[in-house]
């Protein structure tokens, strides 16, 4: 198939960007997105053109590297797959797509399709994690858990870290990321110890950050590659009410 | 010449010896002692956040945007650990045994043992820091079985082990770099090591953004770096997997030891045209449930459902009783090989086996009617409780093998075929983990120690975080202990100067080569050399016509390769460059290396050595030890050897059968 492709380029994080268009042809529907991608910068590099940049790794789903916006939906239009699953075949022949990058104030673009999502590692850094050290641990049966606390912990555990639930949403929130890992963490007894002060200290650190606020539009969910369910931003605003009330 | 430091004494006295005699280092001390990691797996995370703890001044790099990227977060069947909860005859012994006859007879027996020793605290660390494995209604773990073993002891977290464990090591090393323990560098590559009187002193790092060297001292170097399955262009690693932190850590004199060792996955899906990037692999795990076969009728084009039961060929189960789907990775690999060669093979491209759920969906569906009491459940009814079983064991696996072929697992037999997914070989170790670099380290896949010829599944998780939480922390001490004396060395310090130079250099000559070929098309002309003649089997003829096309293609690449963009901007192309130029001069090392070596072992198969039913035959006589590798100059190396000694498992004729 033949495709027109308008994709967003940007030297880098100073310069102002814009759209370049792309015929590419000959598309096997058996490609995948970013193959698409390979072969058109291939080309370009051919016609000594500089290629697209954009960050991808696995490509197997699960790195959560790859980020484009496609045709105005993170990771494309597929229900929980990110951009390098995405296949050729949901497109036919003649069809136009436009890649960008995402978009939010504490994702800075710094070239093309790429973003710079470090934001997300201060926010783990402020609390995303449970203090013990190595060596600290008891027998890994000693602490039994119901499995249904185990499975949804494990549920949202699978936030992947991508940043789709910040590009979907019209505030560029990072609620559903905040909210992931702070379920993962306070429903196992382990994460119990530092529950309080874990949500407290990301959510200050999202606000600095400068990620906007959520107002429940649930497009986050909608997009996540992983399906992460909202009930985990229901969960994190009591675990910060709770925290903020409490007094010690 | 070769010292692989293994402590005296009894086997189950080693580690526990060693760990009493080691020297340590004070914490006062500690903080002026400088460590680089390079590389933030499951081996890097875990050694930077447990370093980190211990109060050293710590630096990761990692080339990812974060290091929670790392390829480790694939790994999707589980990870091994001699816990016997199942109270099915496991013991630290067994998986020793089992690992040490899974890497046929190549592997050091002290660093076996000692990676099954720790293994059991791998578990209970993870479980603490919240890694949510599968659970039982009771509460406690749930494990599975995998290839090349009789017991169940592999933990898992659904289809993504790798990604859990990562994520708990990785939430470990943001914890210290919160707490100023750690600092971490992503976007950045390391591209050489300075070494100083002998010693490691420090790395040379681009900066991938703007492209600027870097120079960064340290007291000790840690490379943790991978492997270098890439080298085959399509494998199942990342698209950023390189062996360039490790390749020039070999050429500044660490031994790389037995490069040819690669791992072939046998459940892959199979590649379906010239645009693929990279191979997909299908989890292990699936072997416990699924089916492998193909047409007894050479050529069959029927699809898979018209093929009744009788016309079936389940060769795995044919041809070894006793293990059934569940051999070890070479021997079920090498069995589909011979399977596509002889003309069985299925698919459009003839080269690809069937993976089939059918009788595990009728399995699961009776136990599940039977638990809900069902009388005389219809045969749909079966199937659709089946499903529900298999969806909740392998529903992601499904689903991706869903969205890469388009076609519906639950309803089909899967299409696999063998793929590179690991490497066995990598820079030379002693027991302390130390590469023949004083102060240079490698741990985990970049490393060769633990795995031999063959690795068995759910142990790449186990040796990385082993090595990462449990083993470096303490050999890392016995060196640094006689360094607490020596301030840091500053970076204007002519070592300094001379690696970025060479580094400089060397990115210039890369750019201004201006030829008329893609890095990529250089890459993918190196994989199919290695693949045709280095990859499941090999022989003398082949191996010597790739060290001449190798070498020939190195040439071509340094006078006709095309890099667009700046060096001061994110060019990933140049990146590319550094990486393929870096798998060239490997791919022929591998090459020297499988030739030297005339004999079959695991994952190593020389045609020449095969027993009368195409078994892999060792020769214990002559081989029974690692090659490392010594750098000498371009195209020129050493051969050192170190002989291995097995003292408690008697080498024999691996059978599965």
């Amino acid at each position: 198939m033949n495709l027109t492709l308008q994709v967003w380029r940007q030297k880098n994080s100073r310069e102002t960007g814009r759209f370049e268009t792309y015929a590419v042809k000959d598309v096997s529907s058996e490609m995948s997105f970013l193959e698409m991608f390979d072969v058109l910068n291939e080309r370009l590099i051919e016609e000594g053109k500089e290629p697209i940049a954009f960050d991808h790794d696995c490509r197997e789903g699960i790195c959560g590297m790859c980020s484009m916006y496609i045709n105005g939906r993170a990771h494309g239009p597929w229900k929980g797959t990110t951009t390098c699953q995405l296949h050729m075949r949901e497109y036919k022949d003649g069809d136009t797509i436009v890649v960008e990058p995402w978009r939010a104030g504490a994702f800075p673009v710094i070239k093309d399709l790429i973003v710079d999502r470090t934001a997300f590692d201060r926010i783990i850094q402020a609390g995303g994690f449970i203090s013990v050290n190595t060596g600290n641990a008891v027998d890994a049966n000693a602490l039994p858990i119901e499995k249904q606390r185990a499975d949804d912990s494990f549920m949202a555990a699978a936030c992947i870290g991508c940043g789709a639930c910040v590009a979907a949403c019209k505030n560029a929130s990072a609620m559903l990321f905040v909210s992931a890992k702070v379920s993962h963490l306070a429903l196992l007894p382990q994460g119990e110890p530092e529950k309080k002060q874990r949500a407290l200290n990301m959510i200050a650190q999202m606000d600095k950050e400068g990620f906007g606020s959520c107002t429940n539009t649930y497009a986050c969910e909608a997009e996540c590659p992983k399906e992460i369910s909202v009930m985990n931003i229901a969960r994190l605003n009591r675990e910060y009410l709770n925290s903020s009330l409490s007094s010690d | 010449m070769l010292n692989s430091k293994i402590p005296a004494g009894p086997m189950e006295e080693k580690w526990k010896e060693y760990k009493a005699h080691c020297k340590l280092v004070n914490p006062a001390n500690k903080r002026k002692l400088e460590v680089i990691i390079v590389g933030t797996g499951l081996a890097g995370s875990s050694a930077a956040a447990s370093l980190g703890e211990l109060g050293y001044k710590v630096k990761a790099f990692c080339f990812q945007d974060s290091p929670r990227r790392a390829h480790s977060i694939a790994a999707q069947g589980g990870i091994n650990a001699a816990k016997n909860y199942q109270n099915d005859g496991d013991s630290v012994f067994r998986l020793f045994y089992d690992t040490v006859k899974g890497g046929d007879y190549r592997a050091r027996e002290g660093n076996v043992y000692r990676l099954a020793e720790v293994s059991a605290s791998i578990i209970d660390q993870c479980v603490a820091q919240g890694v949510p494995f599968a659970r039982e209604y009771g509460g406690l773990l749930s494990n599975r079985s995998f290839g090349g073993t009789q017991v169940q002891r592999t933990f898992y977290a659904a289809g993504q082990t790798g990604q859990q464990l990562l994520i708990g090591a990785y939430q470990a090393l943001e914890r210290q770099v919160g707490l100023g323990n750690v600092k971490m560098y992503s976007r950045h590559e390391m591209l050489e090591v300075v070494i100083i009187d002998g010693k490691a002193r420090g790395i040379i790092v681009r900066n991938l953004v703007t492209g600027e060297l870097e120079r960064h001292f340290g007291h000790a170097v840690l490379l943790c770096t991978g492997g270098y399955g890439n080298v085959f262009y399509l494998s199942t690693n990342a698209m950023g997997c390189n062996v360039t932190a490790a390749w020039k850590a070999h050429k500044k004199g660490a031994y790389f030891g037995n490069p040819c060792f690669t791992q072939i996955h046998p459940t892959c899906i199979p590649v379906s045209g010239d645009h693929q990037s990279k191979l997909t692999l299908m989890s292990e795990s699936l072997r416990n449930d699924g089916r492998i076969w193909v047409p007894k009728q050479q050529g069959d084009t029927r699809t898979p459902n018209q093929i009744p039961e009788e016309e079936r060929d389940y060769y795995l189960e044919r041809r070894y009783p006793a293990f059934g789907n569940l051999v070890p990775r070479d021997v079920a690999s090498r069995a589909a090989k011979e399977r596509c060669d002889a003309g069985y093979g299925v698919g459009s491209s003839r080269q690809a086996v069937y993976l089939d759920y059918a009788s595990a969906i009728k399995r699961y569906g009776e136990i599940e009617a039977g638990k809900q009491s069902l009388d005389n459940p219809t045969e749909a009814k079966i199937i659709e409780l089946g499903k529900a079983v298999v969806e909740e064991k392998y529903g992601n696996l499904f689903d991706m093998y869903a969205k890469i072929t388009g076609e519906n697992p639950y309803e089909t037999p899967m299409r696999i075929y063998p793929a590179v997914h690991y490497t066995m070989g990598g820079l030379w170790v002693d027991y302390e983990l130390m590469t023949s670099v004083p102060g240079l380290y490698a741990l985990g896949e970049a490393n060769f120690s633990d795995h031999g010829a063959n690795r068995l599944g759910a142990s790449a998780l186990m040796q990385g975080l082993a090595d990462g939480y449990f083993v470096i922390p303490y050999t890392i001490g016995n060196y640094l202990a006689d360094d607490i004396r020596t301030a840091n060395i500053p970076t204007s310090h002519p070592a300094f100067e001379e690696a970025e130079k060479s580094v400089r250099d060397r990115i210039n000559r890369l750019m201004n080569i201006k030829g008329k070929r893609s890095v990529e098309s250089f890459h993918k002309r190196l994989g199919k050399i290695m693949w045709d003649k280095c990859g499941m089997a090999r022989n003398e003829q082949g191996l010597s016509e790739a060290i001449k096309e190798i070498r020939a293609l190195k040439s071509e690449f340094w006078s006709d390769v095309r890099i667009p963009g700046e060096i001061n901007e994110i060019n990933p192309e140049l990146d590319k460059a550094n990486r393929v130029a870096d798998f060239i001069e490997l791919g022929e090392l591998m090459c020297i290396d499988a030739l030297n070596r005339r004999e079959s072992c695991g994952g190593h198969f020389r045609e020449e050595s095969q027993t009368e039913d195409g078994e892999a035959k060792r020769d214990d006589a002559q081989f029974s030890y690692v090659s490392a590798w010594e750098y000498m100059s371009d195209s020129d190396w050493n051969l050192q050897k170190e002989d291995l000694h097995f003292d408690i498992v008697k080498p024999s004729q691996r059978s599965y059968k």
